[in-house]
Order: C-alpha cells, then structure tokens, then sequence
C-alpha cells in the first residue's frame, strides 16, 4: 500500500497547506464584517470548472495509485512472472507525448484568439490521441501473440486492466474534445473555447503524466 | 435569472417549466436532495426489515422455517452494504449534502447542477440494480458485506453466480454517482460562497460534509478497485485475488491471488467510510445542539481541526480491521497507535458538545433530544472501539457480539439518531410545516431507548464469546441459556423500535398535510439557511441578491443584543439594540 500512502500524504499535505492558506487560524467569533474574506483581498477567482476539473484528478490519481499499490502487492507473490512489454509502447508514448503539444498548442492559439490555430490544434489532437489508442490496441494484439492472455499471469491481467484504465479515461477525454471540435467546426471563435480547450489541455497533460509513470513502472517491473 | 456569483461571473439557472423538469428531472438541488433523502430512505426501510428477519432467526431458531442459513446470510449482507453505503452515505452526502451545502454558504444552487442531477439518477440505478439481485437465481449474494473473497465469489456462497455480479456492478455504478456528486459538493464548497462567508465562518455542518466528501472521492476508489478486480476474477478467471483452490472437490482455474490484497483494499475504503459517515453526523450535531442550547458551539476552531484532522488520520488506520487476518504482527502495532491516536481529535469534539451544553439554555425540542442521544450512543460506541483498536483486546472479542454491538452503536445508532435529528431540524424549512411535537416525542424515546436495549446486552453476549456470523447456536455447549433468552428479548427490542418508525413516517406525512404552518426560522437559528427569502426556498434560494456574510455562524446569546441571536447576514451596525428596534 506504498504507493496510495504516498499519494494520500501528497493530497492531505496540499490539502492542510491550502486550509492553512485559508486562515484556518483565524478566530472567527472575533472578525465582524465582510472585508474579511480573502477573495476579496487576493481577486482571485478560478472557475469552477477548473477546480472541479483539479478535485476530479485527485480521485482519478487515487485510482491508479490504488492500483499501482495492487500491483505491488501481487508482485510480491510468487507466481508473477514478468511479461515483455511490446516494444510498440516506445512509439505510443512518443504519440501521447504529440497529444500534449497539439493540444498545448491549441489552448495557446485559443488565447491568441486564432480561429484556425484552434481548429487546427483540435484536429491534431484527436488525431494524436486516436493514434495513441490504436497503438495501445496493436500493443495488446502483440502481447495476445505471445501468448500471454488476461488469465495466463498477474503481470498480464495488471497491464490489460491498467493500460485499459487509462485508454478509458482517454476516451472520456475525446468526448469533450469531441464536443469542443464540433462547436469550432461550427464556426464557434477562439475566445468562446478558452474554457474548453485549457479544460483539456490540463486533462491531457495530466493522463501524459499517469501514462509515464505507468511506463516506467511496467519497463521497470 | 442571470446572476453574478464571486467564482464565476455569470451563471444561468435552469428555468424549470413543467412538472416533469420541476419535481423528476430537476437541477435544483432541494429537489435532488429530497429525491436522494426520499430514495434512501426507502432502501433503508428494505434493509431494517430484513435485520428483524435476522432477528427472528435468531431470537426464535426453530419458529420461522423459511429462513434458512443461506437466506440469512443473505440478509446479513444485503442490511449491512444497504445501511453503510446506500442509506447513509447516500442520506449524508446526496440528501444532507445536497440540501445544506447551498443554502448554508449562501448560493443559489450547486456550481454543476446537470451533474447533480445525473448523480442522483446513476444513484437511483445503482439502488435498482441492487435490489434487482433479490429476483435473480440464487438471489442476493450472501458474502457478508465485506464480500471477502475467496468465498464471495465461489460456488456454495449464496447468490455467488448472479447475485455477486450484481452486487459489484450497482456499487461501481453508485461510485460513478457518488464521484459527480463528490464533485459538486467540494466544487460549490471552493467556490460558491457568498461574500463574506469565509471557511471559518461556515456552520460545522458543511465542515462535517466538505471534510466527508473529500474523504469519500479520495476512498470510494478503493471499494471501485477491488470491485473490479473481483468482477474480473468471477468473470474473466484472472487470478487478483483468488488463490489456487479447490472448490466442489474439483481444482479451480484460480491460482496464486491474494485475499488479504482485497481486504487491504477493501478496508482502505472502509475505514474511511466510516468517518464518511461520522463527520457529517459529527458536523449537524454540533449546529443541533449550539441552536437548541441558545449558545455558541463550544471551540469552533478546535471543532474544525479536529474534523479535518479526523479526515487526514481516518486513512492511515484500515488495517484495525484486519488483525486476525495473518497480517505481520508488526502492522497490528502501527495500527493500533494510529487507531488510539484518531480517538484524541474525537474526543475533543465530545468534549466541545458537552462543553457546549454547560451553561447552556436548552430547549428539549425533538432534534435536540436526538443531539444529546448521539452524545451518549457515541461515547458508548467510541469507549468500545478503543477496547477493540488493541490487537490483544481485539483478537478474542473479534469474531463475537462485542463488535456488532460496537459498530452498531457507534456507526448505526449514532449517525441514524442524528439522521432523525437532523430531520426534525430542518423539516420545517424543506416543508414549511410544523411536525407533530408528541408523536416526534414518543418516537424519540421508543427509539433511543429501544435501540439500546437492542446493543446494550450485545456487549454481554460478545464478553460470553457469543460468535456472531452463526445462523444458530443449537449444541454448542459454552453458550448458556440465559443467552438463548437474552437474544429473544433483543429481538423482541428489535421488532418494537422497526415498528416505532411507523410513528416517524406518518408524522412527517401528515404533518405534510395537516401540520402547523412553521415560522421561516422557527429556532431562532443564525445560519444563512434559516434567513431565505421564502419558506421553504424556491428556486434559486435568494431574492435578487445573494446575501452577504458578517459574521460566525453561532452568535447565539450575544450580550447587548436586541434578540438572541444574530443571524449570519445581520450587518455589524444593525446589532445594536437602539438601531435595530
């Protein structure tokens, strides 16, 4: 259970460092008025969505950290037998890695206030990512042809379920992407789609990240 | 009805037309959180019919032949998954949650109101799909509720074909519910306070649910990840947790898996889970009891560290429940510490309850008899589970009565009596009805009092090293019948507190109807839910203009003050007794 420890000492530190930020400190049955309130102070004000958007990765993270610990876990025991992973995986990150430019790129055209920068970065996006995910399908093709099914080992079973988690939440992602693009296709401007895109661009940069650990983890194991 | 609210600039409310938008498929969080309130509910009246059916069993083994071992344990399982996760975290979050946490900040409504209502729709299939396993072959599984495998999913566990499956999917499925409303729980807490309303001013009760919610998106993974490695174990044959066995004298597929795995993981939730539903009972409790006492909560800041502090520790003591597990002795050390360390922060939030009735003026409405009953219940179950956090203590009393009547008390009785509280509270501003006082009355007593003639005598049982989990204790010799006896008038205390319900659910349909019309602030109570424009709130909460906050929440009592109380958004120069008369 290493790995979730980790992770929820992370998200309870961030989380008791924000309160302290708060002024969990302060005594509130001395302060009258409405001054007192930081956002006022800082102006600071995200959007909601983004928060809620932050809130989401966190539950996300103790998705994969819980499975990582599982993994681990049943390493430990002794029937695991380490699978080769398809060397296919180097050319998927490679992909993945594009995502986040394209899509990077396009939530800096969306600032800019460049309709087809925006179209354009939106296209390469999906086309990154859908190449990603049918790379990760021919991963899972060749690993069937070397005989390691989900039933044959752990090692196996862990990295269909893990790398399907993660192609899963892909997916979850395309579908905004999908929704953003048709609304751009549809003549929507630069500056309506700033939420949208950023939303996306955190969301890809966040999975580029879980994908590379999860990589690691699998070339190191 | 474009508002500016101080997260987003501009938010548009949904402008509900018809019945259909307005009361099945609304995002007015009063009405998801009536639905979820109402849906939970119910579900909790399936899963206290089926603890009497236990009862029956086992205060009378030979009267009721159709229950039969594999359907007990079958109703052992269903009560406990249904009680923990489907009624009270549901009930908490989904109802309370849903319904404070606006009102309370001072917004108008939830900051991703589809979300929510899409949450209480996936909560409402996950109750489906759960209740569907009682009419499948082999129905419901009878695993226990911590569907330890490798048994849960083995041939000669009740319901190990159909009914586990469908056990795992509804609770994957309430997880996807729970996330999108988790996310708007916390989302609105962030962003959606009025201005003013910092987070040490919120009432403890939004503390209780923001702290829970956190908890519970952080947790639920956990139940989620084991669910589906054990789907995939019982469906696709892999090997997570499933050991090399034999099962109907025949060797399985299965080889090499980890049971203990599972119960890490499963614990990992549960202990959490347990505070899931503690902090926000934790947190009503304390605005009950500082309302009905006329008197500030006793220690707010203390009140709140210790909730957050509660939530940080709750993830580091999962392994208390697995001492008799096999797991290295050396984990039973550290998780014991933990376990005694998480009792400091509880501890000073009981003492702050009662500190705060020291002194206090107390009004012994219904909702403040429940708030003190919580007092007792839990420092009768919190004393109990510091015997149980030792490993030494813990090994002999774990497979016995002693640890049913412990969690009962301290995770049954205890949240349901706030529950009830809880209720009565803020009746009248979801209805704008008065309850009937009597009838609140004699259901408060019967129930307290029924409720601990049922787990006080559980604690004896448990010393005599009753084991629970049997169906019947015929022949076995150590048990003498003066335990016999004891169980039947436990079941018998049983089948009257299940009927004393009754009294609570035609009070609240009649009072529906027929009751007193309730003042908009009937307890003279400071928060910002009781100040809304109307009673109860429409959509969109407030007038015009959202409120603005001045002030804590539990100015109750203030000396110089023309009334008792100030209420959160009185402006400082209105205080004065000159100004304000």
């Amino acid at each position: 259970m290493i790995a979730v420890l980790i992770f929820m000492t992370a998200a309870v530190a961030i989380s008791y460092w924000w309160l302290w930020n708060q002024k969990i400190m302060e005594e509130p049955w001395l302060t009258e008025g409405a001054e007192v309130d930081l956002r006022e102070q800082t102006g600071i004000v995200p959007k909601s969505a983004k928060s809620g958007l932050i809130v989401f990765l966190a539950v996300v993270s103790s998705i994969f950290s819980l499975f990582i610990s599982a993994y681990f876990m049943r390493m430990s025991l002794n029937d695991w037998l380490p699978i080769e992973e398809p060397q296919l995986l180097w050319g998927n990150t490679a992909v993945l890695l594009f995502c986040s430019m394209a899509i990077h790129w396009t939530a800096r055209a969306a600032n800019k206030g460049s309709n087809t920068g925006v179209r354009n970065g939106l296209l390469a996006t999906g086309l990154f990512t859908s190449l990603f995910l049918i790379g990760q399908l021919l991963a899972w093709q060749e690993l069937v042809e070397q005989g390691q099914y989900l039933q044959s080992n752990p090692a196996a079973a862990f990295f269909y379920l893990i790398t399907g988690l993660h192609a899963a939440h892909l997916l979850g992602g395309m579908w905004v992407w999908l929704k953003t693009t048709l609304r751009v296709l549809a003549g929507q401007n630069a500056q309506q789609t700033i939420l949208s895109v950023e939303l996306c661009r955190n969301y890809w940069h966040y999975l580029l990240a879980v994908w590379l650990v999860l990589f690691v983890l699998f070339l190191s194991t | 009805m474009a508002y500016v609210a101080l997260a987003d600039r501009e938010q548009e409310l949904s402008h509900p037309h018809s019945f259909l938008t307005k009361y099945i498929w609304s995002q007015d969080h009063k009405v998801i959180a009536i639905q979820y309130g109402l849906t939970a509910i119910a579900v909790g009246v399936v899963a206290l019919i089926l603890s009497v059916m236990m009862r029956l069993q086992l205060g009378f083994p030979d009267t009721f032949s159709l229950i039969h071992p594999s359907e007990y344990y079958q109703f052992v399982t269903m009560h406990g998954m249904i009680m923990v996760i489907y009624l009270l975290t549901a009930l908490f979050l989904g109802g309370f949650g849903n319904y404070l946490i606006p009102l309370m900040v001072g917004a108008r409504d939830m900051v991703f109101p589809y979300l929510n209502m899409l949450s209480y729709w996936f909560y409402l299939v996950s109750v489906i799909i759960l209740m569907s396993s009682f009419f499948v072959t082999g129905g419901p599984t009878g695993a226990g509720w911590t569907l330890y495998p490798p048994q849960a999913i083995m041939q000669g566990t009740p319901g190990a074909d159909a009914g586990i499956i469908l056990m795992l999917v509804s609770l994957a499925v309430f997880i996807i519910a729970f996330t999108m409303g988790g996310l708007n729980y916390v989302t609105t807490v962030l962003q959606a306070r009025t201005r003013g309303m910092t987070l040490m001013r919120m009432p403890l009760s939004v503390w209780g649910i923001f702290t829970a919610t956190v908890l519970g998106l952080l947790a639920f993974p956990a139940l989620l990840v084991s669910a589906i490695m054990m789907a995939f174990d019982k469906i696709l044959g892999t090997s997570f947790f499933m050991p090399a066995i034999i099962s109907l004298g025949e060797q399985t597929e299965y080889m090499g898996g980890s049971p203990v795995l599972f119960q890490h993981l499963f614990w990992f939730f549960g202990h959490p889970e347990v505070y899931i539903v503690a902090l926000p009972a934790f947190g009503i409790v304390s605005d009950l009891l500082s309302t009905h006492a006329r008197k500030n909560i006793f220690g707010y800041r203390m009140m709140v560290w210790a909730i957050v502090g509660i939530g940080g520790l709750s993830f580091i003591v999962w392994a208390h429940h697995m001492y008799v597990s096999g797991m290295n002795p050396y984990f039973g050390f550290f998780f014991a510490t933990t376990t005694l360390i998480i009792a400091v922060p509880t501890a000073i939030k009981v003492y702050n309850w009662v500190l705060t009735l020291w002194q206090g003026d107390i009004h012994l409405t219904v909702p403040m008899l429940f708030a003190i009953a919580f007092i007792f219940t839990f420092i009768h179950g919190g004393l109990t589970g510091i015997f149980l956090g030792n490993v030494v203590v813990d090994l002999p009393l774990s497979d016995t009565y002693f640890v049913i009547a412990h969690f009962h008390m301290v995770m049954g009785v205890s949240p349901i009596l706030v529950v009830f509280g809880a209720i009565y509270h803020w009746y009248p501003k979801m209805t704008g009805r008065m309850y009937n006082e009597r009838l609140g009355q004699a259901h408060f007593w019967m129930t307290f009092l029924g409720t601990y003639s049922i787990y006080l005598p559980m604690h004896y049982l448990g010393f005599l090293g009753v084991p629970r989990r049997y169906y019947a204790y015929e022949g076995i010799e150590f048990i003498p019948q003066s335990a016999i006896e004891l169980n039947a008038a436990i079941t018998i205390a049983a089948i009257i507190v299940a009927l004393t319900q009754i009294i609570f659910f035609v009070n609240m349909t009649w009072s529906l109807f027929k009751g007193k019309k309730a003042d908009p602030n009937p307890w003279g109570s400071a928060s910002l839910e009781w100040q809304t424009p109307d009673t109860p709130p429409i959509h969109g909460n407030w007038g015009p203009e959202l409120p603005t906050v001045y002030r804590w929440a539990y100015d109750y009592s203030v000396p110089g003050a023309d009334k008792d109380f100030i209420s959160q958004d009185t402006a400082p120069s209105d205080t004065a007794p000159e100004t304000n008369t």
